[in-house]
């Protein structure tokens, strides 16, 4: 039926969540960690947005699986025989969110139509037979062939059909709602032996270890906004089609994952270099702190985005002068999509690699490592058991402060022109594309609207949980709180 | 009535009934419950007590400055006759530093940096006497001259890191005085500082008292400091005051159990060798004060109802009020040091030395340019020979700057040493490799001096004390798991702790505990000699005393030799066989203890002496004042080091540095008054 395409940011984005796992039952084990992330658990901010963000990242994972789906036989050769050897594959690779969107992303329109609209955004001219069976030609708003189209010839019906699915679909959510929030209530009484009313009240004074009423209130507003676009999905435009009729909503859930991809692998591509160089750096001293130092003053004096300009146009040509490489396009794009985040990467661990090497410079004159020092421990061990896990909650924090500025880089670089590849979905090339149509009149602003608004919450989500994961990392304020 | 006005007038600052919480998440944390004192003009009363009693949190409450988690309950403090709780904070900001000032801990970061002295100084004279332009430079400098700063139309200028930390404290006194406070509420005022700025500061602030007749409030955890400085003393505990006495009443006879407890727990001559008396436990926490009398848990003459009611006020004496339910005579605790006196010859040991250091030196270059060439260097150890047999105490004193703690480091051979030679056991320590030194590690071990700062707080206790077995590949102590464990349990039971705080975080524990902690793990390797770096001065008298036992028991069990690094005299008089006196980088004075400190030759080491404040009152010797600080080892005077400060120098001390006078088989000296 299909055939499985691994792209190499799939390998990457899965890496990653093993490794969060991983990270996630070591942090189990470690009482001192533990304790930081129960005070996560706890702040309501943080909680709220990593909802958001677990959203948000479940849309990501659903499009990093990616395959190719098998094309159907030909009317012509249907006898069955010879299709069992020759099965032919589609050039196009979809991933797993493709899938459960096929009919956003198959429904496409001829150009421009407006949020919930039935007709087009620019009138064209167009022919329609008359009674009498003449071909008369009149300028109008086209019909859209999806947008609408169950309402038939009933257009002025549009407005009650709308509020009619809003409402059905605000009820299911309330009703969705009441019952996770019951479940809880549930789960938390049989944990805590107590009655479901005492539960209930736990949840809502907070008085749970977990802030679990932040948790509902943020699915609550998940559930009110998400389940009336879903229902208005199915028959209308939510967001509107852009210049060649596809869906906005398709394109904003598509750049989900770029923009993911652009954050986490990123830091995964920065972070050693920046650790191992901070530290050895601010451990060693002498000459090899000199010399990292240089490196890095002298990266982070040239222009970063004149550095990723010149990296990315070399890397464009490289792949222009080799399409032996890739078998389809969607790798074409997945490549140039790594590239950027290694020349990101590349640009952006200067700011962390100085912020361990003051830390690494204040914690080596301290008296536990001067013990361990006189007890002959290695330096290599000193660095893993006794300045690592000390520095581990700045890195904590820079890696999640870092995630949502490299959002934003991308949406620039894209913007510029030296971002994701064109034909790949993300904010950046959204608003790029968007860009010339504010000029026009009347003005088309669904494309750029909806992209700010994905990334502004999901930028948003990831700055919230950010200052929470400050809070309970970083042991002065810890200790303080 | 008019009788009664003079006694009001008198009276600068009654507090009644003053209590002071934290809010801590939703509750509140009662730190100071209901205290009472009174400060009269002219007359200084000091607050006594031990970290965490409340002290600090009375002083900042007083003028309303506690920190945001702070509440002041309830209570009344009258101040020249106003109510300062229910004051509008406009009229408030007349009496901080107009009615009332404060001198802080710390003078290193009570001055704002980036200011200049005469600035600072300004913004008290601009906003509380309205002075401007000349009048207000005349008035700074005259306020600087009082304070004993030479020359201070020039440090009018001058930026706070470029004074000494004496001067800085000296300039937070005259910015205090700037807007004529009549009461001076001072914060451990000299705990940051060495004992002969220490010695000068509390000359200095004795004189201004009586020069001005300002009430002081004077909070302090160091009994000598009270002896020196008080009229009175009120004795705080656990956030009330237990026992409040005139000055000659309070150390002629203290009659609460905790103070008679602080007494019987300072080292001294008579003690020495002996155990110290220590009391057990540790302050109960905010959030789990006991209900009847406070101290009860800790106290060896507690009964039923000292756990069920607490005590109230009982006259003792005239002016002298306690707490307690303890009747007379009962409760006199009679500090009987069991005297298990060690065992020790004194003179010259037959014993071979464990440790010999000869002219060892550790110089820091100081680099500048662009090549980073060194041109000069920080002499900051000099030439320092040392001996030190098994089973004894040397102990290396001097103020900070005087290269003590570099020579404990270069020993251990944390620091490179720039010449000279340290042999352990016959065997040469400086210059070898890390591979080599790595089987002489095991022989020596350092304690460091602040208990916070000295373990990972990411590791498990167990992981800290079985990281030097594991570095080590301790003999005996297979890489198997279950072998190790017991050896960490039995090394945490040698130090007084339950081997279960293997498991546990450094957080969860006390300083003292903590300091346990770090003993155990020098222990745990079996070292011969261990250096102890200042391991008592983080701690509370009480829990001092308790580790200062602990090293003696582990001295006279396990047979250590102990390089005892501090500048706590009665410290060294407790534990030390013999003595060395360090300054700017030269060992200037050595020998035993009863040489050195009963019969001083060096005029430095007089005067650091003279400068110690006993903490009974006949005892004070006639303080010799050192003019000046420690210079820079960067730029040591040519000469003896020591005769800019020095009554007795003569012209050959600006010229050369006097030779090794011997005056006893084990006294030497450095000084060109014994050739």
């Amino acid at each position: 039926m299909m055939t499985p395409v691994v792209l190499w940011s799939d390998v990457l984005i899965w890496l990653l969540v093993l490794a969060a796992s991983v990270l996630g039952w070591l942090s189990r084990r470690n009482p001192l960690l533990r304790a930081a992330w129960q005070r996560v658990g706890r702040s309501r901010a943080g909680m709220a947005s990593a909802t958001v963000l677990l959203v948000f990242v479940c849309i990501g994972l659903l499009d990093s699986l990616h395959y190719r789906p098998r094309l159907e036989d030909s009317a012509g050769r249907g006898t069955g025989t010879s299709s069992e050897k020759t099965a032919v594959y589609s050039v196009e690779v979809l991933s797993l969110l493709d899938f459960l969107l096929t009919p956003l992303r198959t429904r496409t329109e001829k150009t421009y139509s407006e949020p919930l609209a039935t007709r087009a955004h620019a009138k064209e001219s167009i022919e329609i037979r008359d009674a009498d069976g003449q071909l008369r030609q009149s300028r109008d708003y086209p019909r859209l062939k999806h947008g609408g189209a169950h309402l038939g010839s009933d257009e002025a019906r549009r407005d009650a059909d709308v509020a009619e699915r809003v409402l059905r679909a605000l009820g299911l959510a309330m009703l969705v709602w009441w019952m996770l929030a019951a479940a809880t209530a549930a789960l938390l009484a049989r944990r805590q032996n107590c009655s479901h009313r005492q539960a209930w009240r736990r949840i809502w004074h907070n008085e749970s270890d977990l802030a679990c009423n932040a948790v509902l209130a943020a699915i609550a507003a998940l559930l009110l906004c998400g389940l009336p676009l879903a229902i208005l999905a199915s028959d209308y435009h939510v967001f509107g089609t852009d210049k060649v009729g596809q869906d906005v909503l398709y394109q904003v859930l598509k750049s989900v994952r770029t923009a993911l991809v652009i954050g986490l692998v990123t830091t995964l591509v920065m972070l050693p270099v920046a650790i191992f160089l901070g530290i050895v750096a601010g451990y060693f001293r002498g000459w090899i702190d000199d010399l990292i130092q240089y490196l890095y003053t002298t990266l982070s004096s040239i222009p970063g985005v004149l550095l990723i300009a010149a990296a990315v146009l070399m890397m464009q040509v490289l792949i222009d002068t080799h399409p032996q490489w890739f078998a389809t396009a969607a790798e074409r794009a997945d490549l140039r999509l790594l590239a950027l985040c290694c020349i990101l990467g590349v640009t952006s661990w200067t700011g962390l690699c100085r912020l361990l090497r003051g830390e690494t410079l204040k914690l080596r004159e301290l008296e536990y490592i001067q013990a361990a020092q006189a007890f002959g421990v290695s330096d290599l061990r000193i660095i893993a058991r006794h300045i690592l896990p000390n520095l581990m909650h700045i890195v904590i924090i820079a890696l999640v402060m870092d995630f949502s500025s490299l959002v934003l880089a991308e949406a620039v670089l894209s913007y510029v022109g030296i971002g994701v590849d064109p034909t790949m979905i993300s904010f950046g090339t959204m608003i790029n594309n968007a860009r010339l149509e504010l000029a026009r009149e009347p003005m088309v602003w669904w494309s750029l609207a909806a992209a700010f608004v994905f990334m502004f919450t999901l930028v948003l989500a990831a700055n919230l949980l950010a200052d929470a994961m400050r809070d309970a990392f970083d042991p002065r304020l810890a200790g303080s709180a | 009535m008019s009788q009664e006005t003079t006694v009001n007038e008198k009276r600068l600052l009654e507090v009644r009934d003053l209590s002071i919480a934290f809010a801590s998440g939703r509750s509140l944390l009662a730190a100071v419950e209901g205290i009472a004192f009174e400060v009269a003009a002219g007359e200084t009363l000091a607050l006594l007590g031990e970290s965490g009693c409340g002290k600090s949190a009375t002083a900042l409450a007083l003028l309303r400055l506690l920190p945001a988690a702070g509440r002041i309950l309830g209570g009344e403090v009258s101040f020249t006759g106003r109510d300062l709780l229910r004051l509008p904070e406009a009229d408030m900001r007349g009496v901080r530093g107009g009615g009332m000032a404060m001198i802080f801990q710390e003078p290193a970061t009570s001055l704002n940096p980036v200011l200049t002295v005469g600035r600072q100084m300004a913004e008290v004279l601009e906003h509380h006497l309205g002075l401007a332009g000349q009048t207000m430079r005349a008035r700074s400098l005259e306020l600087l001259t009082a304070v004993g700063i030479a020359d201070p139309e020039r440090r009018l200028g001058e930026y706070p890191f470029q004074l000494s930390g004496g001067m800085k404290q000296r300039v937070m006194i005259a910015v205090a005085l700037a807007g004529n406070p009549c009461l001076l509420i001072a914060d451990e005022p000299t705990t940051a500082l060495d004992v002969t700025i220490q010695a000068q500061i509390l000359e200095l602030l004795r004189r201004l008292q009586a020069e001005r007749a300002m009430g002081m409030l004077l909070i302090t955890h160091d009994l000598g400091v009270v002896a020196q400085m008080a009229t009175r003393v009120g004795v705080m505990y656990a956030g009330e005051i237990v026992e409040e006495a005139p000055r000659a009443a309070f150390f002629a006879s203290p009659r609460h159990p905790y103070t008679q407890k602080l007494f019987a727990a300072l080292p001294n001559l008579a003690r020495r060798g002996g155990r110290l008396e220590t009391i057990p436990g540790q302050v109960p926490p905010l959030s789990a004060m006991p209900g009847g009398c406070r101290f009860a848990a800790r106290c060896a003459h507690a009964w039923d109802l000292c756990r069920q009611e607490a005590p109230q006020w009982r006259e003792v004496g005239p002016d002298h009020r306690v707490r307690c339910h303890l009747d007379d005579e009962q409760g006199r605790v009679h500090s009987t040091g069991s005297k298990k006196v060690i065992a020790s010859t004194t003179g010259t040991l037959a014993t071979p030395a464990l440790l010999a250091v000869a002219d060892l030196c550790v110089h820091f270059p100081i680099r500048r340019g662009l090549l980073q060439r060194p041109v000069g260097y920080v002499r900051a150890v000099d030439g320092v020979s040392l001996e030190l047999a098994r089973g004894r105490t040397l102990a290396l004193v001097g103020e900070s700057g005087c290269g003590k703690t570099t020579v404990g480091k270069a020993i251990l051979q944390l620091l490179p040493a720039s010449g000279g030679s340290v042999r352990l056991l016959g065997q040469e320590l400086v210059g070898q490799s890390r591979r080599e030194l790595r089987p002489l590690r095991r022989r020596l071990q350092m304690i460091f001096q602040d208990p916070f700062a000295s373990l990972n707080p990411r590791m498990a206790v167990g992981e800290i004390i079985g990281e030097g077995m594991r570095a080590l590949a301790m003999p005996g102590t297979n890489p198997q798991r279950p072998d190790r464990a017991a050896a960490i349990a039995a090394v945490l039971q040698q130090v007084g702790l339950d081997p279960a705080a293997a498991g546990r975080y450094p957080h969860e524990f006390s300083g003292g505990q903590r300091q346990r902690i770090a003993i155990a793990r020098a222990l745990a390797v079996q070292p011969d000699l261990v250096v102890c770096d200042e391991p008592t001065s983080a701690l509370d008298v009480s829990v001092q005393a308790q580790i200062l036992n602990l090293l003696a028991d582990l001295q006279a069990d396990l047979g250590l030799a102990y390089l005892f690094i501090t500048h706590n005299f009665a410290v060294v008089d407790h534990l030390a066989h013999a003595v060395a006196v360090m300054y700017l980088g030269r060992i200037v004075e050595q020998g035993t203890v009863d040489e050195v400190l009963r019969s001083p030759q060096h005029p430095y080491t007089r005067a650091l002496l003279s400068a110690v404040p006993s903490p009974r009152l006949d005892e004070q010797p006639e303080f010799i004042r050192l003019p000046g600080e420690i210079p820079s080892p960067a730029n040591p005077p040519d000469g003896c080091h020591f005769h800019p400060r020095c009554r007795q120098a003569s012209a050959v001390c600006r010229e050369r540095y006097p030779g090794t006078s011997t005056l006893s088989t084990t006294h030497t000296v450095r000084c060109h008054l014994y050739r």
